[in-house]
């Protein structure tokens, strides 16, 4: 468990699915199960049709690097420059994180690098789900 | 005023139980909850609602989670009343065309407490507390900055275009003693300056200052008897994305500003040649990047370039942020009044960097991070 000094995010229950998975390791998201169309953040409903039934499965936990910053001034917590990142996930959507095992540098952070899950423990609840390069599996 | 019987109720629904609670929902599910089953009855989808309205929860948040991309927003929050209003400004909206079909919703996990309250509270249960403000973000330079560097590799700009833009709009806060910062600056000197959230440094971050604006409007066939001389709204425009900038749709356009602006140039009548004088709203150097591509006054990828050549400075065909903008000018967190002050002065001829002859004037203002937009089109002449 890492020093956790943040506001760490609590489950609602619309997404207490997600955080419990996280907890396991898993990256649960939710899909329309007509179109088989996955979205985020989750909800009881697909907003591109709210009546269609949806379901929760595991994501493949691979995805690139969309975009971030380096934030110079982080908040309590974060140790020196920090990258707030946002992953491309390989099932559609996206997701803000933090890169870890990785050097918080411009040189490091390459755009559409592969990633991968890497979630990170904050409390009992809490994982987070955090990424990494990609091991080149 | 609005005719008797115009509009109507067309749909409807209540969450209520004598238990007293919902535990399977937070306030933005209520929200919802409540929006899809008064959508089921009426037979409509989130893409018939064109027009959001909402207390409890901003109408950016109930928009984004509902699937709606709306050309009306109304996010009066006066209390219990709030509803009352909203039908009020909603016949408003729907008599004049703003939106066809306005959704108004209320949502409250009075008793259970989950998710309760607005940004950032909601006790780590608001979605940016659960799905973007645990990243390390603190406050608009590390958020509002995060989808930039997506742009940068598209298009191939640098961070020298950036800092360009910066440059540009000190030539104006030069000739303007209300600036905040007046003395020349040069790429080199922003790019020099301290990092704030790499790529972004401190001179490419608006200011921050206190300040203040009013407006008063009234009828175009009454503003002939002021002392002053009217500006006269030709057209208006708004929309609402997202409220977590990480989920925009496009990190490299602003959806709000694709709806916002065309639908003000519509109800205006005009075209983009017509415009002697445009704001748009910069906490961060990058949106006049996105604000000029989004209205339409340049292609994708080709605003950087269009500022580079000079298209915006003083002299140039058409004149950007002619205050100095929140870069230079002054930035009290909710800048887009003094956007609209500087519009107004330009169309009267007032303006300490006037541009000789305009006529109509463009304000284009961001709210949030991309997460609305409005934007107002003015002249001095009555069309």
């Amino acid at each position: 468990m890492t020093d956790y000094t943040r506001v760490a995010p609590k489950a609602t229950p619309e997404t207490r699915p997600y955080w419990d998975g996280l907890r396991e390791g898993k990256l649960m998201i939710q899909r329309n199960k007509k179109t088989g169309k996955a979205y985020f953040p989750p909800r009881p409903f697909d907003p591109s049709d709210p009546w269609a039934d949806v379901e929760w499965f595991q994501a493949s936990g691979r995805g690139t690097l969309l975009s971030y910053v380096i934030n110079h001034r982080p908040p309590p917590g974060f140790e020196g420059p920090t990258a707030v990142a946002v992953v491309q996930l390989e099932e559609g959507v996206k997701m803000a994180s933090n890169i870890v095992e990785c050097p918080q540098t411009p040189e490091a952070l390459q755009l559409d690098m592969a990633l991968e899950l890497a979630p990170t423990k904050v409390n009992d609840d809490i994982s987070l789900p955090t990424w990494r390069p990609a091991m080149g599996s | 005023m609005p005719k008797p019987g115009n509009v109507a109720i067309v749909g409807a629904a209540e969450l209520v139980s004598p238990l007293g609670v919902f535990p399977e929902y937070s306030q933005l599910g209520l929200h919802a909850e409540a929006a899809i089953r008064a959508m089921k009855e009426a037979g409509l989808k989130p893409s018939d609602i064109d027009g959001v309205a909402c207390a409890g929860a901003s109408p950016v948040e109930t928009a984004f989670y509902l699937g709606i991309t709306p050309t009306y927003v109304d996010g009066t929050q006066v209390g219990g009343c709030s509803f009352m209003v909203h039908v009020r400004h909603a016949v408003a909206a729907i008599e004049s065309g703003l939106a066809k079909t306005v959704l108004i919703t209320h949502g409250e996990s009075g008793k259970s407490g989950i998710g309760r309250g607005g940004w950032p509270g909601g006790g780590g249960q608001s979605i940016q507390a659960q799905f973007e403000q645990w990243v390390g973000t603190s406050g608009p330079p590390s958020t509002f900055t995060i989808p930039v560097m997506r742009y940068l590799k598209k298009y191939n700009v640098t961070e020298e275009d950036l800092a360009t833009v910066a440059v540009v709009q000190r030539e104006y806060a030069a000739r303007n003693p209300n600036a905040m910062m007046k003395d020349p600056i040069t790429v080199d000197d922003v790019l020099n300056s301290r990092m704030i959230a790499y790529p972004f440094r401190l001179l490419m971050c608006c200011l921050v200052t206190d300040g203040a604006g009013a407006l008063i409007l009234t009828s175009a066939d009454r503003a002939k008897d002021f002392p002053t001389k009217p500006a006269y709204i030709l057209g208006t425009g708004e929309s609402v994305e997202t409220p977590m900038v990480t989920q925009m749709e496009d990190f490299t356009s602003s959806r709000a500003f694709r709806v916002a602006g065309p639908t003000a140039f519509r109800e205006a009548g005009i075209t983009h040649d017509d415009v002697d004088h445009l704001m748009i709203y910069d906490a961060f150097a990058h949106l006049p990047l996105y604000g000029l591509e989004d209205l339409g006054f340049v292609g994708r990828g080709e605003a950087a370039a269009f500022i580079k050549a000079g298209n915006t400075r003083p002299g140039g065909k058409l004149p950007l942020n002619t205050n100095g903008g929140g870069l230079s000018y002054t930035h009290s967190g909710m800048y887009g009044m003094y956007a609209l002050q500087e519009s107004l002065r330009q169309v009267r001829g007032v303006a300490p960097a006037q541009i000789p002859g305009v006529k109509i004037s463009v304000a284009h203002g961001v709210g949030g991070m991309f997460a609305a937009s409005g934007t107002v089109i003015m002249s001095n002449e009555r069309p």
